[in-house]
């Protein structure tokens, strides 16, 4: 075989320097000192986890921001804007007092019906609301939690403190209702943030365990709003827990909604407050919330993963 | 010094598929588990097989003040590692220690929110980016200048065009003060006049002695940016070190083209009864076979080829192609179309085995990737083709970076003669001037 071009060609010019940039940087100065933080360890986590409450500290103005926007966002591009938010517990309002107060005449404690159901709708729109909207928060929140980091625990969060605002602003309804019905404040009103409060807590805990079960199975986000319905009819929200027969009230009880919702309208109106039931409440509520938050910390880990 | 960032024995598994395992719902993993529990446990096997390391003991400290790029190809961890550094997903083994507040910047724009104003979008994105709102508060005026969106700060963000939302996400993103920042090719957004704002405003912050990492696949950006570069290959650490040596490394590492294609049997190389084509590799300036080169270097294609007819005027010619361009360009060693004074371009060839040489000057090419088709034609007649035989990828490191660090657009990108001066000096432009020396220094 003869090559008649050799491989000493032209083209190639082995002693030509390769040109590179002489630019090797000048280290730089510092101007401030981190060393004296403690450091943030980035491990495999262990079975058992931490709250982290810290971070959650550190980032509380996160939750403020994806509150607002929440509220914000929701009832952008709509005519009536915020009034949607009083809308959905008044509407149902008139509709059940027609029907059940009316009609029915479903018992309601001797208080007007308007009223009694509206101070039982104004909780549980909210609880329903809540635990439906964060459910759903951490799979809509997939863009921010694959790309940056906080404590997930504000999504849903977040998801809740919206739906408290909505509540706030509905309270106005009840003040305008219980003025037109003539209701005097008793002391009694005292206990209201306190029941606020626990209602808050139970809705966050349903809210992260549900949210963080969504990401994973997303049957949460089908099954929860028939749940939520179902859940209506076995809370004291348009009857008193008066009408369950006498020997069904402490398993009734043991849903924790039943000793918030009563004792909700009795702080409210004067009434009598139902203690049994409201301590069932309170240790349902906080059981849940702590068992939510571990779960979810332990399913923290796999949600940028999986999402 | 302590460093800023201490990695040790890192290592990220993921499992393939797992987005689909995700959907699976509940009713699925019930229904499968009661059907066929063996199934079921044969899966659960099989699913440990479907695993991958997407880091594989990584480990470096970075101390403060330093810039580092992270360099790879596709796939070779970078952005997980990132990930992990910014706390978004968790190292399967090892520990990162990290001192100081972590900026990442995985993306531009996170948290915006289209139907928000551009004021609340520079609050909800500070926050989301892990900023304070006094500290947002104080930096606003600072952030508004920088994105150039004064006039429509009020405006929902879902109306700005994509250059204006680009360049608010990015300045509330500069303005973030953080000890470490995590930036994952986000210099790759705006126009240039933008692009180069963004490189002044990374250089600040190194001023400042904060530490950055750098992932890119812009190795100009790379080399300007940076000091110090880890090179990544499928999860593991190749080589850590100042950022020149990488870079280079990273180039003659290879992409994933072919540097050679050789048809040993003559019966079936590519051809007729006049020619065929034996081989067609890629060169470097040493005449050795690489796929990747930097833009400062020259290419040489070599086409071998077989005359199986005496006499034939045989001729060759190579068309550089890119995909999306089709057709670069086409050359050929015919005598007026070639700089060299070719020996055997359509002259009459005795049979026998040639092997023909082409180069493509340095500071030619754009840092694209290249496929070579190659020709060899007898009076004009194609003889032996073969399309797309080999391939080679052009990586800048910087020859021309100087000023812009952006997506270099055209299929080539020459270095050309340039002479600008104010006309008030002088009438004439030199650059029609014979006698003015425009040629390379």
């Amino acid at each position: 075989m003869n090559l008649p071009v050799e491989k000493s060609a032209t083209v190639f010019d082995s002693s030509a320097p390769v040109s590179h940039r002489a630019s090797a940087q000048a280290p730089i100065e510092l101007h401030h000192n981190v060393v004296d933080l403690p450091p943030i360890i980035l491990e495999p986590s262990r079975s058992w986890v931490s709250l982290n409450l810290r971070d959650l500290w550190i980032y509380r103005e996160l939750l403020y921001f994806l509150t607002l926007r929440d509220v914000k966002v929701r009832y952008k591009q709509t005519i009536l804007g915020v009034a949607w938010v009083v809308m959905q517990p008044l509407l149902t309002t008139i509709i059940f007092t027609v029907f059940l107060g009316l009609l029915v005449k479903v018992p309601s404690d001797g208080i007007p019906y308007p009223l009694f159901a509206y101070a039982g709708l104004l909780p549980w729109t909210f609880f329903s609301g809540a635990v439906a909207n964060s459910s759903n928060s951490l799979v809509g929140s997939a863009h921010l939690i694959t790309k940056v980091y906080f404590p997930r625990m504000i999504i849903p969060g977040a998801a809740v403190g919206a739906r408290l605002v909505d509540f706030a602003i509905s309270a106005v309804i009840l003040v305008g209702l219980m003025i037109y019905y003539n209701v005097s404040l008793t002391w009694s009103i005292l206990m209201l943030p306190a029941l606020v409060l626990l209602i808050m807590l139970l809705t966050l805990g349903l809210g992260m365990w549900t949210s963080a079960l969504n990401v994973k199975y997303r049957d949460v986000g089908v099954a929860l709003p028939v749940l939520i319905q179902l859940g209506m009819y076995v809370s004291p929200v348009l009857y008193p827990l008066s009408l369950v027969p006498e020997r069904w009230r402490l398993v009734y009880s043991l849903n924790p909604l039943v000793g918030i919702l009563e004792n909700f309208r009795a702080a409210l109106l004067g009434k009598e407050f139902n203690w049994s039931a409201l301590l069932i409440s309170v240790v349902i509520t906080l059981v849940v919330l702590v068992y939510a938050s571990y779960d979810f910390r332990r399913m923290e880990r796999g949600f940028a993963d999986i999402v | 010094m302590q460093p800023t960032i201490k990695v040790e024995n890192l290592s990220k598994e993921f499992r393939i598929g797992a987005r689909r395992d995700s959907y699976a719902t509940l009713r699925d993993k019930l229904a499968g588990t009661i059907r066929a529990p063996l199934a079921a446990l044969r899966q659960r096997r099989k699913a440990a097989d479907n695993r991958v390391w997407a880091l594989r003991d990584i480990g470096f400290e970075v101390m403060p003040g330093e810039v580092v790029g992270i360099v790879g190809r596709n796939g070779a961890g970078k952005s997980t590692l990132l990930k992990v550094l910014s706390r978004i997903t968790e190292p399967t083994v090892g520990r990162v220690e990290l001192r100081g507040r972590v900026g990442s910047l995985l993306e531009v724009g996170t948290g915006f929110h289209p139907e928000l104003s551009g004021r609340e979008n520079i609050y909800m994105n500070g926050a989301v980016l892990g900023m304070r709102r006094r500290e947002i508060e104080r930096k606003f005026d600072e952030i508004v200048a920088f994105a150039e969106i004064e006039q429509f700060l009020e405006t929902p963000v879902k109306r700005y065009s994509s250059g204006m939302y680009m360049r608010l996400a990015f300045a509330v993103a500069a303005h973030l003060e953080s000890e470490i920042l995590l930036v994952d090719e986000v210099l790759a957004v705006g126009d240039s006049a933008f692009q180069k704002k963004c490189l002044g405003k990374m250089e600040d912050v190194t001023k400042q002695g904060r530490t950055i990492l750098f992932v890119s696949h812009n190795m100009g950006a790379v080399g300007n940016i940076c000091n110090k570069g880890i090179l990544l290959e499928r999860g593991r650490q190749l080589l850590i070190s100042d950022i020149q040596t990488v870079v280079s490394t990273y180039i003659s590492s290879g992409c994933a083209g072919e540097a050679e294609a050789v048809w040993d049997d003559p019966a079936t190389a590519p051809g007729s009864d006049v020619a065929r084509i034996r081989a067609v590799r890629i060169l470097d300036r040493e005449g050795q076979l690489m796929t990747s080169v930097d833009i400062s270097a020259p290419v040489c294609i070599e086409v071998e080829y077989e005359n199986l007819q005496a006499g034939a005027n045989l001729a060759t010619s190579v068309h550089l192609m890119q995909a999306g361009v089709g057709c670069v360009l086409a050359a050929g060693n015919g005598a007026a179309a070639n700089l060299t004074h070719d020996a055997w371009g359509y002259k009459s060839h005795p049979k026998g085995i040639y092997r023909s040489v082409c180069r493509i000057p340095e500071n030619f090419l754009n840092d694209k990737q290249y496929t070579i088709s190659a020709y060899i034609v007898n009076d004009n007649r194609i003889e032996a083709h073969v399309l797309d035989a080999v391939s080679f990828e052009v990586v800048d490191s910087g020859e021309m970076r100087g000023e812009f660090l952006g997506e270099w657009i055209g299929a080539v990108r020459p270095k050309l003669a340039w002479m600008t001066h104010s006309l008030a000096e002088r009438e004439t432009s030199a650059l029609f001037d014979a006698e003015i020396p425009l040629a390379r220094d």
